[in-house]
């Protein structure tokens, strides 16, 4: 586990290796090709890439216009801007006519740290989980990252993955083998299930590991794909467990928090607590200072854990 | 091979015009809603464009060395139809189907449902993004096939257009031909009350294109338009349609409000008179 390898660095590579085995694949940047790393790609296949500039409505637009003619086309910039300045242009395009178009988008969450608010996409799995036809992944480590790309490249229709900008341990094995819709469960506990996704994946894996020592078998289950949500892992572990602890590096409405609940709550009602950004925007400052003022330690599971059992 | 043959013959198309005006305004007056003055007004380049112009197949909608057409103003959706369905994508019969539940002729194009709609549109602003993208799809599979982009005058306030517009220059997509329908008007009113735009052709020129000005609903005009932009090399290029929104019907001519309104029975027949 003592590994760290920042999601978007995996990206880079897996979209280069990818680039030399898939000929199809183009890859377009909004001028953020060195923070994406599609850089990588483009070093090596300059006439298979596309920096469209500053315009990231336009970069949607020319992906899908791509898509269109049978390429594959990967399209990246920080998560805020695609999601946010292009949202109206993925619903259109992308979603509407479902086009084979992967929009991968790094820098989200807080730990895009000393930028601040204005760069901290924090709504962005929101964004994207809403529209029909789009599929939500975010991978919780390098390795995972590098599968992800693999899946959704021989998946057809529409993409959103979601990576960061900060190093994060590596917690997948390494024979892991990611599926689109398939969670992965490290350990299914008798008293809480930490469902999890990303960078929370490996903080709620300390934080089982601290309840253990406390007498409380909390469970961790790493939801990569946030949508199509994986049901059945969730109905087991609520069936485990009673009492649900969702994490993510994301505002508490609308994302792996808000689809869990709205699965448990028409599906097997269990008690749920959220752990992610409580509606109110980041800030600047160091990632790790950042992750403990928004209430995303392992601490901060041990003890919302420990507040649901008490009930 | 193309179905349709090229065919110069403008007074051949002088009269598909008016067959297609009027199959939009049938559409219209059976649908009782729809966006009847802006499908008038580029009617004359949409019949150049599919019954001369382009290279495209309605047998095989998905051909791979059609010229593609982009309906950036989705809303003139009862132009492109008429012009489909004349062309032989699907039966002329489902044009009476416009805008009722379960009909693929949605109120704005819809590429899942209906053939030969390259993609759905109806948000102002973004095809010519989309326009190049395929065109530098095209240019990277070594094909020859032109995209063609209609947009409104008005929907070049759209700033994504201007993104688009630099895109296409910078790629230098000469494959690229695209056409403002510029009937100087919008919903709220004139173009230039609401958001000027002239100097058009100047500010296309600046941004790199080669910029045809034209009369839109002189049938030579376009066709030499359109052939003059094919050899066009290095540039993108953009014809400026000189258009009167709802051309052909004298009482919607230059009137606001027939952006959005569709004719009543009455005015169906007395439109069809004119045309006729
Ligand atoms: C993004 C967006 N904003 C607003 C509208 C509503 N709308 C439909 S048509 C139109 C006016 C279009 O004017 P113009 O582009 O000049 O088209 P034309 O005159 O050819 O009908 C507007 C504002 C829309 N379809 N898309
Ligand atoms: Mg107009």
């Amino acid at each position: 586990m003592g590994e760290r390898i920042a999601t978007r660095d995996a990206y880079g590579d897996a979209l280069l290796e990818l680039g030399k085995k898939r000929k199809e694949v183009v890859v377009l940047d909004a001028d953020l090709s060195g923070s994406t790393k599609t850089a990588k790609f483009a070093k090596v296949f300059p006439e298979r890439f596309y920096n469209i500039g500053i315009s990231e409505q336009d970069l949607i637009g020319t992906a899908s216009g791509l898509s269109l003619t049978g390429k594959l086309p990967f399209a990246s910039t920080f998560a805020v801007f695609e999601t946010g300045r292009a949202w109206e242009q993925i619903r259109q395009t992308i979603s509407y006519s479902s086009l084979n178009v992967k929009l991968v988008a790094t820098h989200s969450g807080i730990t895009v740290a000393e930028d601040g608010a204005s760069h901290q996409a924090i709504e962005d799995i929101a964004l994207m989980r809403v529209l029909p036809n789009m599929t939500v992944i975010v991978p919780a480590d390098g390795i995972e990252t590098k599968q992800v790309i693999e899946a959704i490249a021989d998946f057809y229709g529409p993409v959103y993955v979601r990576l960061g900008r900060s190093k994060v341990p590596v917690v997948m094995p390494d024979d892991y083998k990611f599926t689109i819709g398939k969670a992965y469960r490290f350990h299914i506990g008798k008293d809480a299930n930490i469902i999890a996704a990303g960078i929370m994946v490996s903080v709620s894996l300390d934080a089982m590991e601290m309840l253990k020592k406390e007498g409380i078998d909390a469970g961790v289950i790493n939801m990569p794909t946030v949508k199509p949500l994986d049901n059945d892992a969730v109905i087991e572990a609520a069936k485990a467990s009673g009492l649900i602890v969702t994490a993510e590096e994301h505002s508490v409405i609308g994302g792996l928090g808000g689809a869990v609940c709205e699965f448990l709550a028409e599906n097997y009602p269990v008690p749920v607590k959220r752990i992610g950004i409580k509606d109110t925007f980041g800030c600047s400052g160091p990632s790790d200072e950042l992750m403990k003022l928004y209430g995303l330690t392992a601490d901060d599971i041990v003890r919302t854990v420990k507040q649901g059992l008490k009930r | 091979m193309s179905q349709v043959s090229r065919a110069d013959d403008i007074e051949f198309l002088k009269e598909q015009a008016k067959t297609v005006r009027i199959g939009i305004l049938k559409m219209l007056a059976e649908a009782g809603s729809g966006h009847t003055g802006g499908s008038l007004s580029a009617a004359d380049v949409a019949t150049a464009l599919y019954f001369s112009k382009m290279k495209h197949n309605p047998k095989d909608p998905a051909w791979k060395e059609r010229d593609r057409f982009i309906l950036s103003k989705g809303h003139a959706a009862p132009l492109l139809y008429t012009v489909l369905a004349l062309s032989g994508y699907f039966d002329k019969s489902l044009l009476k189907t416009l805008r009722k539940i379960g009909s693929p002729l949605q109120g704005h194009p819809c590429s899942k449902l209906l053939p030969g709609v390259e993609i759905s549109t109806g948000s102002l602003g973004q095809g010519l993004s989309i326009a190049n993208g395929i065109a530098m799809g095209l240019k990277m599979d070594g094909m020859n096939s032109r995209v063609y982009c209609m947009l409104g005058d008005g929907e070049t306030q759209e700033g994504q257009v201007w993104e688009a517009a630099m895109t296409a220059a910078h790629y230098r997509l000469d494959n690229v031909c695209a056409i403002i329908d510029n009937n100087g008007l919008q919903i709220d009113g004139h173009c230039c009350d609401i958001m000027a735009l002239e100097p058009i052709t100047e500010k296309w020129n600046a941004f790199g294109w080669h910029v045809i000005d034209i009369d839109g609903h002189d049938m030579k005009a376009i066709l030499g338009a359109l052939d003059e932009a094919e050899g066009i090399k290095e540039k993108p290029t953009m014809i400026v349609a000189r258009t009167v929104k709802g051309k052909g019907v004298s009482f919607f001519e230059g009137k606001v409000q027939y952006h959005g309104m569709a004719p009543t029975s009455e005015e169906l027949e007395r439109a069809l008179k004119e045309l006729e």
